[in-house]
This record gives C-alpha cells, structure tokens and sequence, in this order.
C-alpha cells in the first residue's frame, strides 16, 4: 500500500468536480443539513466524517439526487444541479453504495455487477426478446467488462452464488463492484468497512486505493474507523449537527479543537 | 451420475451465458419437444388432448405472464382474468372486422391491445406497492369484467351476450369452430407457448430481466443506478398482460371455442393463475409451467384419474377433494419452500449432481 497522497500532488490542485454551496436540508422541524459548504476536486479521496446523525449519509443523499436540499447550490461538472430524479445523477456519473448493504439479494454476483452497466446498455426491446445478433454481442462485451472488475476485487469464486447467500464482507466488495461497473466519475461509498474485521478493511482499503490509481475515479466516502480515514483520505471534511466544523487534510484536521472536542465531547 | 457437468468446458462467455448452460438439460428440453410435438399427438385421445394438454398450454402462458410481474418485478396483481379477457374480446372483435385475416395473427396482436391496458392500470405502481397495489389491479379486474358484461359492442350485440367463434381456416384445415381438431388446435397453441416462451426466457436473463429483478429486490438502489422505475414497471406490465391477452385469446379460441367470457375472465381466474405461480415458483419460468400443470391438470386427474384406476369418485367430490388439495398445497408451500415446485425441482437437480455424495 501507498502512503496517502502521494503521487497524486498534481491532481489535487486538480479542478473542482462537485461543488456544495450553503445548502440546507430539513425535514420537517428537523434539520439536517444547516449551511454546508465544500468542494471535492477531480481525483481526490474526499472522506466526511462527524458523530453519528451529523448529517453524513443525507449529504451523499442530497449528492445523488435522492433528497432536494431546501436551500443551497449543487454543481457538478461546472453545472448547476436543478430538482431531479436519483437515475439522472446516475447517468451523469455518480455512483453509490449504501451503508446498509443494497445489493439485488435475489440475483447472483455476476448479475448485479451486469446490473450496474443497465445505463451503458441500450440495445432495444426486440434484440432482446431474441437474445440474438447485436443483443447478444452488447451482452459478451459488458461481460468483460465485469470479469475485469470480478478479477480487480478477487471475487471471482462466487460469480454465480446468489448474493443473499454471502457473508456480509463480501457482499460490502460485490457492492463495491456493482458502483464501478457504472465507470463513475464520482464515487460515494457510505461506511465502506462498517463491521468488517482487520483483514477484510485492509482489503477493502486496497481496493479504494487501487480504484482511485488505477481509474483515477474521485471518491467521497463516510467512515468511521479514523485509522483508516486519516491514511486513505487527501482531504477531510468533518461534520456536527448538520454543520461543518473543520475542513482540511488529515493532518490538519485531527489537530483541530473543535474536531477533537466533537468526537470526545467538551465539559460543559 | 448422468447429470454431471464434468468434462464441459466453456471457451466463451457465450457458451457461458447460455440459458442450458449443461448439455444434459438442453437434451432434457428437446427431448421434451419432441414428445410435445411427436408423441402426444401421435399416441394421445382426444381426450387427454382438448382436456389436459390445451387447458394446461393456456394456462402455462397465463402463469409466465403473471410471473414476469409478480416473480421478476415484485409487483402484485389480481387482475390477471381480466386481461386475459381483453385479449379474447380484442381477438373477437378483430377476427369479425376483419376475418381475411389468419386468426393466429389476431391471437398474437390481440396480446397488444391486452398490453396497452394493463400499461394504463399499471401507472399507479410507481407509487403504491405491495397490498395496495393488488388492491388498485382488482379495481382492473372489477372495471373489465364490468366493461366484458356492459358493453355489447365488445360481444357484437349477441343475444346470448357470450362470445361465438366462427370457423377460420389454416391452409384448408379448419383451426377453429366445431370443426377443429383437437390436435390442430393443440399444435397451434404449443407452437405459441414454445415462441413465446423462448422470448420470455431471452428477457429475462438479459438487461431487461435484470432490471426487472433490480426493481424487485431493492427500488431504492436501482434508481440510483439509473434504472428507471416508472419505465421498467410498465415494461413489465405490458409484458405481462401481452401474455395474459395472448392466453386469454387462445383461451377462447383454440379450447372453449366460445362461451360467456364473465365466467371464464372473473376474479377466481386471477386468484388461479396467482396459485399457480406461487406453488410453481416465484420468479421462475419453469415454475410457471409446473403450477399451470398442477392446477389445472390436478381436478382432471382427480376427475377421471381415479376411477380409472379403480377408485370410485363422484365429480362433486372430486372437486371438492380439488379445493381441499389446492388449499392445503398453497399454505404448505408458503411455509416450507416459498420458491415453489421450482426450487424443489433445482434442489434435486443439485443432489443428483452430486449424488452419490452428500456434497
């Protein structure tokens, strides 16, 4: 493994991918979101972290599409983000895994990962019902391309095992699969390495690192394991009560006061 | 022992992707045709023709068409005999304006117009599931019948106000009317049942079907993969209710040859076609032809099978031994194998792959 960071110096002075300005999001009376503000620029590994309900998981929420921030401006690739359905964030190029796994639990592995190239896929109805000619050529070439991600996250023993039947670590990478095969341009993955033992968060490490080397995807993740955040991350955005407190590299942000008093609370 | 893969090997993610993807159920498959196409009508009566094997080849279409809705996509619905009935009347009304044209033609096309209905009656999906989505498709199946019994120019202001099929003709040979032969019929509906079959079974083991599955399994995270919800669910249920039409069609005229269609299209018709799939298997293309078999062929082997071999039964008996069978069958399946007659059928395959070995 890598240290953080290094070799990827140019492109974190890279351009601004996603920008986040003053949004808010509330429900009801509750607020989640109060006036956030960052950016995540093309190639970094962004992590956003914070005490549980700071408002992580609504951000990757409002990110892709699935919640409408009252307040505040989304931009994604230099284009301001208007009111829209969850599927058009995913055609524009972000993908998602969620922190309690969901995956397809009726499907096997192989076609899950299939399942994410639906967007890339377009031969019509008819060459379908005859699974035949263009139809069939669409589908071999796909399933290349999901080979390669089955051999990337060394999942090829299970490709046929219907995914309900995995251990949970497993099922955490098969997502992980599933995301990459949309070939994103950004990449959320909510609490990767929740409940996984050491050797499976190395594991899932290396293949955060690998992706953002290898297909130089920008990557937005939620995680608690700080370990594993301060090494993996370029930069930190740390969140309480829906409010940014900190916002920096690693470094920067674990010697921050306010950080340090979040995460082990201030006498009052 | 003879059900064994060893030895093939697969060179190409075709071979790999194929539906039998192990020679020996390939040959099971043709074996099958062949005694489909050859045997039973060459050995079989009339009988067992027109009142197993036609009755069992419409209700098989009836249950795929269910299963793609309710096995692959999640999604409920009651309105199965109505839109089997939209199809019989839309192939009547058809087959009378324009008789120069094959009725087989209008069989098929009469599956359009069932798809186009069940398009406008699966709208409310996306936004309600489960109970009340069975609930708005029962609204379906109430406002047809409705439709079936009200308005007489859907039954061409017949006095009997049922449905009256007229002879039509394949080259010469009669297909339907009085004067059709059980195994014209019977070989014109397998040739149906085997096409579109083998359509349903290319759907759904590619994009379509995975996207079908997608929406089932987890709505959320397909959304967020760029599947379209309203678009894939109405998908479905124009592919379902083209097949339930198509079934419904056939129904009419390849085995009743007419009747009052209220009685044929009701509510106990869709609650028959939802038993079939459920002890068949969910999900599961084989399933559907497995509980269509076991439904509709079980109250005619209690029927006819029996005294047969020598055990007296009166016919009331026999059906009533029918509803306690089926009954029972149902809460058994619900409880011990969800997955149905299928997924019996794949564990056995799976022992006999192993056998004699535990694992």
């Amino acid at each position: 493994m890598r240290a953080p960071g290094d070799g990827r110096q140019g492109i974190m002075a890279g351009d601004v991918l996603l920008a986040v300005e003053g949004v808010s999001l509330a429900f009801g009376g509750v607020k989640a979101i109060t006036d956030v503000s960052f950016d995540i620029r093309k190639g970094e590994i962004r992590a956003i972290i914070g005490p549980n309900g700071a408002g992580k998981t609504s951000m990757l929420n409002v990110i892709n599409g699935f919640y409408h921030p009252q307040q505040g401006r989304i931009t994604f690739k230099g284009e301001a983000r208007k009111r829209m359905r969850p599927y058009v964030a995913a055609s524009q190029g972000i993908a998602r895994t969620f922190q309690n796994v969901a995956l397809f639990k009726g499907m096997s592995t192989l076609d899950n990962i299939m399942a994410g190239r639906t967007l890339k896929m377009n031969k019509g109805f008819f060459w379908q019902c005859l699974r035949y000619g263009p139809a069939m050529r669409e589908e071999i070439e796909h399933r290349k391309f999901v080979e390669e991600i089955i051999d990337f996250l060394e999942i090829q023993a299970i490709r046929k095992t219907p995914v309900g039947k995995l251990p949970y670590g497993l099922q955490k990478r098969v997502e992980l699969g599933r995301a990459l095969a949309m070939e994103p341009e950004l990449l959320l993955l909510d609490e990767p390495m929740a409940g996984m033992n050491l050797e499976e968060k190395a594991d899932m490490s290396r293949f955060i690192l690998e992706v953002s080397a290898q297909y130089g995807t920008t990557i937005a993740l939620i995680e608690h394991d700080m370990g594993v955040v301060m090494d993996l991350s370029d930069r930190v955005v740390v969140l309480e009560y829906g409010r940014k407190i900190a916002d920096g590299t690693p470094a920067e942000v674990s010697a921050d006061q306010s950080v340090i008093d979040a995460y082990l609370g201030v006498p009052h | 022992m003879f059900y064994r893969e060893a030895g093939q090997y697969k060179t190409s993610y075709a071979s790999d992707m194929a539906v039998f993807p192990i020679r020996q159920d390939l040959i099971g498959v043709l074996l099958i045709l062949a005694v489909a196409y050859a045997a039973i009508p060459a050995f079989a009566s009339d009988f067992f023709i027109s009142s197993v094997m036609i009755p069992f080849l419409v209700f098989s279409l009836a249950a795929i068409g269910l299963n793609v809705l309710t096995g692959y996509t999640g999604l409920i619905s009651l309105g199965t005999g109505a839109f089997m009935g939209v199809g019989a009347y839309a192939c009547y009304k058809l087959t009378t304006i324009f008789p120069g044209v094959n009725i087989i033609v209008w069989i098929v096309v009469s599956g359009f117009f069932s798809a186009a209905v069940g398009v406008v009656f699966g709208i409310p999906s996306l936004r309600i599931k489960g109970f009340y989505l069975a609930v708005a498709t029962l609204a379906a199946q109430f406002f047809l019948q409705w439709c079936f019994v009200r308005i007489p120019w859907l039954y061409n202001y017949n006095a009997s106000g049922a449905i009256e099929v007229a002879q039509r003709t394949l080259f010469d040979i009669p297909i339907t009317g009085p004067r059709a032969t059980p195994e014209t019929r019977y070989f014109i509906l397998l040739t149906l049942v085997v096409v579109l079959t083998w359509f349903a079974s290319n759907l759904v083991h590619g994009r379509i079907g995975r996207a079908w599955m997608a929406v089932r399994d987890m709505d959320i995270a397909a959304e967020l993969m760029g599947i379209k919800l309203l678009d894939t669910k109405l998908l479905a249920f124009a592919v379902s209710s083209f097949y339930a039409g198509v079934a419904g069609a056939a129904m009419m005229f390849l085995w009743y040859g007419g009747g009052e269609a209220s009685d044929a299209f009701n509510i106990n018709q869709s609650f028959n076609i939802l038993f079939m799939i459920i002890i068949g298997g969910l999900g599961s293309l084989l399933g559907a032809f497995f509980g269509a078999a076991f439904i509709s062929t079980l109250p005619t082997i209690l029927k006819f099978g029996l005294p047969a071999i020598g055990i007296p039964l009166a016919g009331a008996t026999a059906e009533h031994l029918t509803h306690i069978l089926v009954g029972g069958l149902i809460i058994f399946f619900l409880i011990v194998e969800p997955h149905g007659l299928a997924r019996l059928w794949q564990i056995g395959k799976q022992k006999l792959r192993m056998w004699p070995f535990p694992y």
